[in-house]
């Protein structure tokens, strides 16, 4: 095993290189100093800082709100539309729905943002809504980019979902709908929140087109933080952001092994269904 | 074999599908055609900042054109400049990650079943957190009294430090560092398809480990590969976080150009001319991933 080494070792590189930045900058949001690269004892005083920030407080519950709505639209659009691409097989502009939802994966954000801030002033201009710009435009905004992301999601998983099961069910009388929330919803669900939980990372993330869409009195977390860390490194944002890193992972890490574990336990009951019926 | 009948119920079908449909026409594709028709008006100072197309002057309507944008953009070769840095930093960035995204996502499908998940988890994790704070992490190792330059200077390697933060070595740090996940997981996902069974046919036929890598993972992987190269590639050409954060005042990159002449200038038409002309120049490399990534989304059947 002479050429495993190599790649062993990049791995190990590559997690250094991953961790290693993250893991400074939380030890350092626990310096009492001023000064960022000086260390000068161990305090939880800039954690009280953040906490009292009116702006930045006001800013999370902001996005927090955006982020929930965002998610929740994105993954109902998300669901239609990995239903229309996976389980429609025949109908007219197919290929420019599927090309609809992939092309934002890969889209720069300065290109959404802007091209959506024209339309939003073009369309007042034309029809008088949207009535200004402000919570409402960023999420449009993030729920159109999401809803590429959550179709990824949810299709990949639909895609695996033996369709006999739901021709099963059809065949022992069930209507489409019934079907659906009888079957297909039981399975699909942990794709479902995957794509929940995804969407509303990305939107809680997003700083470049909120702030294209946004307007005034509607700032976001990310937009603050982004005006504040352009000013240079702070102990202050060094604990907002271990505070969002903590918080983020243990929501990502919480709804990975969920899901784990119920994607497991529900390709054994579908593995011991199949083979029922051989 | 019977397909899912929807049409039993009326509109069922059309919902579900117009539904998705509706939404990225108005939000996603129609606003590059408006972005396109902004783009031929003259920036103007009113609100909106730009002319309108159409004009009712003495009973007749008018259309009106203007190139003057364009015209900028051929013009000033700040412009062409900052494309070709973008594309150029874009490229190697795509180079360095494919260098150490490979041979993490080869380690990972090589690894037994059971512990593939939880090295996935750790590659992705930190992906999750916040994109800014990534980026942000970096400000505070790579400035000069940094811990990087600390280190330098403490071990008497340097005697001065040496200015990394503002370079366009920052930017390279930074984007590899941000987007490496996006290398990992559709390579790890090809990676894990493949028959293993090949390379022990390969081996007993006594060919060396590199030389089936070369000759049989390689072009396996292809698809995977692209898949990859597109999600750094094209995100990055318009990059604005990283080398506005990380950048110096010679990183020229379009999307920062672009931020500039849109808040600080307030040239709707000029920004509105620049993003066209990175979405032409992105067409291709877009095109390429919605063809893969289009293959994995219905299927092979």
């Amino acid at each position: 095993m002479k050429s495993l080494t190599f790649t062993r070792c990049m791995f190990w590189f590559g997690i250094l290189f991953l961790y290693l930045p993250m893991v400074i900058l939380i030890i350092y949001s626990f310096n009492a100093g001023r000064n960022v690269q000086v260390w000068a004892g161990f305090s939880t005083h800039w954690y009280g800082e953040v906490l009292r920030d009116r702006q930045l407080m006001a800013a999370l519950g902001r996005s927090l709100r955006v982020a929930f709505f965002s998610a929740t639209a994105a993954m109902l659009l998300g669901l239609l539309a990995s239903i229309a691409i996976i389980r429609m097989k025949r109908f007219r502009g197919r290929g420019l729905l599927s090309g609809m939802v992939t092309a934002p994966l890969v889209m720069p954000d300065v290109i959404i943002g802007v091209s959506l801030l024209m339309l939003f002033v073009s369309l007042q201009q034309a029809i008088g809504w949207p009535q200004g710009r402000g919570l409402n435009t960023v999420f449009i905004a993030h729920t159109t980019f999401c809803v590429a992301y959550s179709t990824v999601v949810i299709s990949s998983r639909l895609r695996e979902l033996d369709e006999s099961l739901e021709e099963a069910a059809q065949d022992l009388g069930a209507t489409p709908v019934s079907t659906f929330f009888q079957v297909t919803l039981p399975i699909i669900w942990p794709a479902l929140l995957s794509a929940w939980l995804l969407s509303f990372t990305l939107s809680l993330d997003d700083v470049v087109i909120a702030s294209f869409v946004t307007g005034p009195g509607a700032t976001t977390l990310p937009i603050e933080v982004f005006s504040s860390v352009r000013l240079g490194v702070s102990p202050k944002i060094n604990a907002l952001a271990t505070m969002i890193i903590l918080v983020i992972s243990l929501i990502a890490f919480t709804s990975w092994y969920v899901t784990r574990r119920i994607d497991i336990r529900n390709r054994r009951q579908q593995l011991a269904y199949q083979r029922e019926m051989e | 074999m019977r397909r899912i009948d929807l049409s039993r119920i009326p509109g069922a079908r059309w919902g579900v599908i117009s539904s998705p449909y509706l939404w990225m026409l108005l939000f996603f594709l129609l606003p590059f055609i408006i972005v396109a028709r902004i783009s031929v008006a003259e920036a103007q100072l009113s609100i909106p900042p730009f002319s309108a197309l159409f004009q009712w002057a003495a009973d007749r309507l008018t259309i009106e054109i203007s190139f003057a944008s364009y015209q900028w953009l051929v013009a000033d070769d700040t412009y062409f400049r900052a494309y070709w840095q973008s594309i150029q930093i874009a490229f190697f960035s795509t180079l360095l990650c494919i260098l150490i995204g490979y041979p993490v996502a080869y380690t990972i499908a090589r690894a037994p079943a059971h512990t593939q998940p939880t090295l996935l988890l750790l590659i992705l994790l930190p992906s999750w957190t916040s994109f800014l704070i990534r980026v942000y992490a970096w400000m505070g190792l790579l400035s000069n009294r940094g811990l990087i330059n600390q280190a330098l200077v403490g071990m008497g390697i340097t005697d001065g430090p040496i200015q990394m933060l503002n370079t366009n070595f920052a930017v390279y740090v930074g984007v590899v560092y941000a987007y490496l996940p996006f290398m990992i997981l559709p390579l790890y996902a090809n990676l894990v398809k493949h028959d293993n069974t090949l390379l022990e046919a390969a081996s007993d036929l006594g060919a060396r480990k590199i030389i089936s890598f070369f000759r049989i993972t390689l072009p396996l992987s292809k698809n995977g590969l692209i898949a990859g190269s597109m999600l750094v590639f094209i995100p990055v050409v318009g990059e604005y976080v990283i080398p506005e954060l990380l950048g110096g005042r010679r990183t020229l990159m379009i999307g920062k150009v672009l931020w500039q002449e849109f808040f600080n200038n307030r040239d709707w038409p000029l920004a509105a001319a620049l993003a066209l002309v990175m979405i032409l120049i992105l067409l291709i490399p877009i095109m390429i991933f919605m063809r893969v990534q289009q293959k994995e989304l219905e299927g092979r059947r």
